[in-house]
């Protein structure tokens, strides 16, 4: 079972290998990077190439580590009493699998994706390390083992937002995404944009890492942000040239009023000749 | 030489941990570096580094410990010579000694061979892992005689030279980026409800105890899991923090922005705090600090942020102040002494670096509030420190004999 890429999603190499050395050595796999560098894509991408079904499990502040296996569902057993409506003695019909839980529970391996992780309280990975570690989790209610018969393959994405605890770091493959070069980049607008003009691309790429790259902007513009800023611009039928003088839509690209301030400012400043 | 990489790593305050190390191995030993030195790079570290603010302090121990070297490190043979006698440090703390997981390494071993003997069979140089030369040393399968071709594009790079660009520079955690960063380091800051006192409604337990109940109303309480944490955050202002100006507005920023902290006041100063705190410090407006002083109590946390550089008057000295036309009755090293009796929960955060830490009103002030740096691990360890938890980064180990340390497991 080999990782390599598909049509719509362009990874790096090393990228590609990690990702193989996390499904061969069966450890989960500990994304990082700026937001917008794809790290939910790639689950997606693992998935459509390897055939194997995603699941996804987005982690909210209020999310219990215990939500992902399953849930007790006590109410609609209650409802189910007083109504008459079902076998409310099988207490298995009222649990309800989370998306780790399915993916244990299921004959063929799965994908599941531990979308921002950080989101969760502090404590939130601890709590899911045994699980994790053994790939089985008990039932209280039935007393019930469930142990992975296909052990799935873990990809879980951290946006940074609170530190996660080492000993669930110790248990991960780690790649942090770089930010796409110039060059790379060139090839994920490409994606998107196959017949993109290669005038306003170079255009727009100049810009774009200009702007990037200016200290005191509060939120960098990332890649999602770049293909919408290119879709924007090609609706509209804006040539290169305007991009320079102009720079367009820049709402599409910066989120925050200062930004968008800033850039024009910064824009708007003579360029002296050797800077 | 492959326990000398993790001596090496360990020297430079990578704390590789055994199981990440064994990970590691079966890792090569499964023919994922592929003889290659630029896979190797990114592998052992997806293997043995979790955080991308250690980087580059990998990166630059990776091209030290490579250089000159990679000529003649072979891959095969060190792996079959540490399987042979796998070796793990020999000064692993109690809690690592247990982490070490149950490995059969004898079936490692075998995989590794066998593997070996079907490249010595078929001699493609394609997928196999073992490069076109055969059973190839690191290095020297390619036509480029130190090394291997580091991600596809490029060309000609070598993994030393890849990680002697140092591109992480930017993420260590010795330097401050930015607010989101503070903010992250901030949320730690928390102080959950210490009585133990059930006085709050828990919703979901008693739905959820109700309908195992029968539907017979079953009222479950709990402890409030409300953050109490209250801070104070004193800040200099203006003359030599002005080079700080941009970090110390971080800082604030991110501080503003934390939604858990039950309360948040904030006022500023000019080198020292001493009758009056100020919320505007250009207009000159504030309140006396004695009144800001009974509105906090131990509860609260104070933060002081400055670079405690002053003349030694403005310290010790009554009339010390530097402010024209205000004059301190109270020096203010009795100022902040009593901010400390008031709350023993305080840090003191210094832009400044630390070499010059030395000077002698900051070597003062260091007498009254523990000092950090006003950088991410500072700002992490004072967190810490508040919270009157041991401090979690992980101490730099000096560099030990490789030789001396062995131990067979």
């Amino acid at each position: 079972m080999r990782f390599s890429g598909t049509s719509t999603y362009i990874t790096s190499p090393e990228l590609r290998d990690i990702v193989n050395v996390a499904i061969d050595l069966q450890k989960p796999l500990l994304m990082k990077g700026e937001p917008g560098t794809g790290k939910t894509r790639l689950a997606e991408a693992i998935a459509e190439d390897l055939g194997l079904e995603l699941l996804v499990w987005n982690i909210k502040s209020t999310t219990k580590a215990r939500d992902g296996l399953y849930v007790y569902d006590t109410v609609a057993r209650l409802n189910d009493a007083r109504f008459g409506d079902g076998d409310v003695r099988n207490i298995r019909a009222y649990i309800k699998h989370g998306p780790l839980g399915r993916a244990f529970a299921s004959d063929k391996r799965m994908i599941v994706l531990i979308d921002e992780i950080d989101k969760a309280d502090l404590e939130f990975p601890n709590d899911l390390l045994h699980e994790l570690d053994r790939m089985s989790f008990l039932v209280d209610e039935t007393g019930e083992t469930i142990t992975a018969r296909e052990r799935p393959i873990v990809i879980i994405t951290s946006n940074n937002e609170k530190e996660l605890p080492d000993a669930f770091l110790r248990r991960c493959v780690f790649h942090f995404i770089d930010f796409p070069t110039p060059d790379f980049m060139r090839d994920i607008v490409h994606v998107h944009h196959p017949d993109v003009e290669k005038a306003l691309l170079d255009e727009v790429l100049t810009r774009f890492f200009w702007i990037r790259d200016l200290p005191e902007l509060r939120k960098r513009p990332s890649t999602s942000e770049l293909v919408d800023w290119i879709a924007a611009l090609r609706r509209a039928g804006i040539s290169a040239e305007r991009i320079t003088s102009e720079l367009p839509f820049l709402g599409v690209l910066l989120k925050r009023e200062t930004d968008v301030e800033l850039v024009k400012r910064a824009a708007s400043r003579p360029r002296r000749p050797g800077f | 030489m492959f326990v000398d990489f993790l001596y090496h790593l360990r020297g430079h305050g990578i704390r590789v941990t055994p199981t990440e190390w064994l990970a590691l191995m079966e890792a090569l030993a499964r023919g994922h570096a592929r003889a290659s030195l630029g896979v190797f790079y990114h592998l052992a570290r997806a293997m043995v580094v979790k955080r991308e603010s250690l980087f580059d302090t990998y990166d630059r121990a990776f091209a030290e410990f490579f250089e000159g070297v990679d000529r003649q490190f072979d891959l095969t043979d060190e792996l079959l010579s540490w399987l042979s006698n796998p070796q793990l440090p020999r000064e692993l703390t109690e809690a690592e000694r247990e982490q070490i997981p149950h490995m059969d390494l004898e079936t490692l071993h075998e995989q590794f061979e066998k593997r070996l003997a079907e490249q010595k069979e078929r001699h493609d140089g394609g997928r196999h892992w073992v490069g076109t030369g055969g059973v190839s040393p690191f290095g020297n399968g390619g036509s480029n005689p130190q090394g291997i071709r580091v991600g596809g594009s490029g060309g000609g790079r070598t993994a030393v030279k890849v990680a002697g660009d140092r591109r992480y520079r930017n993420l260590r955690s010795d330097i401050v980026l930015d607010t989101r960063q503070m903010g992250s380091a901030l949320r730690r800051l928390r102080r959950l409800s210490s009585d133990d006192q059930a006085h709050e409604l828990d919703l979901e337990k008693t739905i959820d105890q109700s309908a195992r109940n029968g539907g017979e109303i079953e009222i479950v309480m709990g402890p409030p899991r409300r953050n109490r944490l209250r801070v104070l955050l004193l800040m200099d202002v203006g003359g030599s923090m002005d080079p700080h100006a941009a970090l110390c507005e971080k800082l604030f920023s991110a501080a503003h922005a934390s939604t858990h902290f039950k309360a948040f006041k904030h006022y500023y100063f000019h080198n020292c705090p001493y009758e009056r705190l100020y919320s505007d410090m250009s207009q000159l407006k504030g309140r006396p600090t004695a009144e800001v002083l009974k509105e906090v109590d131990e509860r609260w946390c104070v933060i002081l942020v400055g670079d405690a550089y002053m003349h030694p008057y403005e310290l010790t000295q009554r009339g010390g102040i530097i402010n024209y036309g205000a004059r301190n009755e109270e020096t203010g090293l009795q100022w902040l002494q009593r901010l400390r009796q008031r709350c023993p929960a305080s840090v003191w955060l210094n832009p400044e670096s630390e070499r010059v830490w030395g000077a002698p009103t900051i070597k003062t002030v260091r007498t009254v509030f523990p000092m950090f740096p006003l950088t991410l691990d500072g700002l992490t360890e004072a967190v810490d420190t508040l919270r009157g938890a041991k401090p979690n980064v992980a101490t730099k180990e000096q560099p030990v004999d490789p030789m001396a340390a062995f131990r067979s497991l």
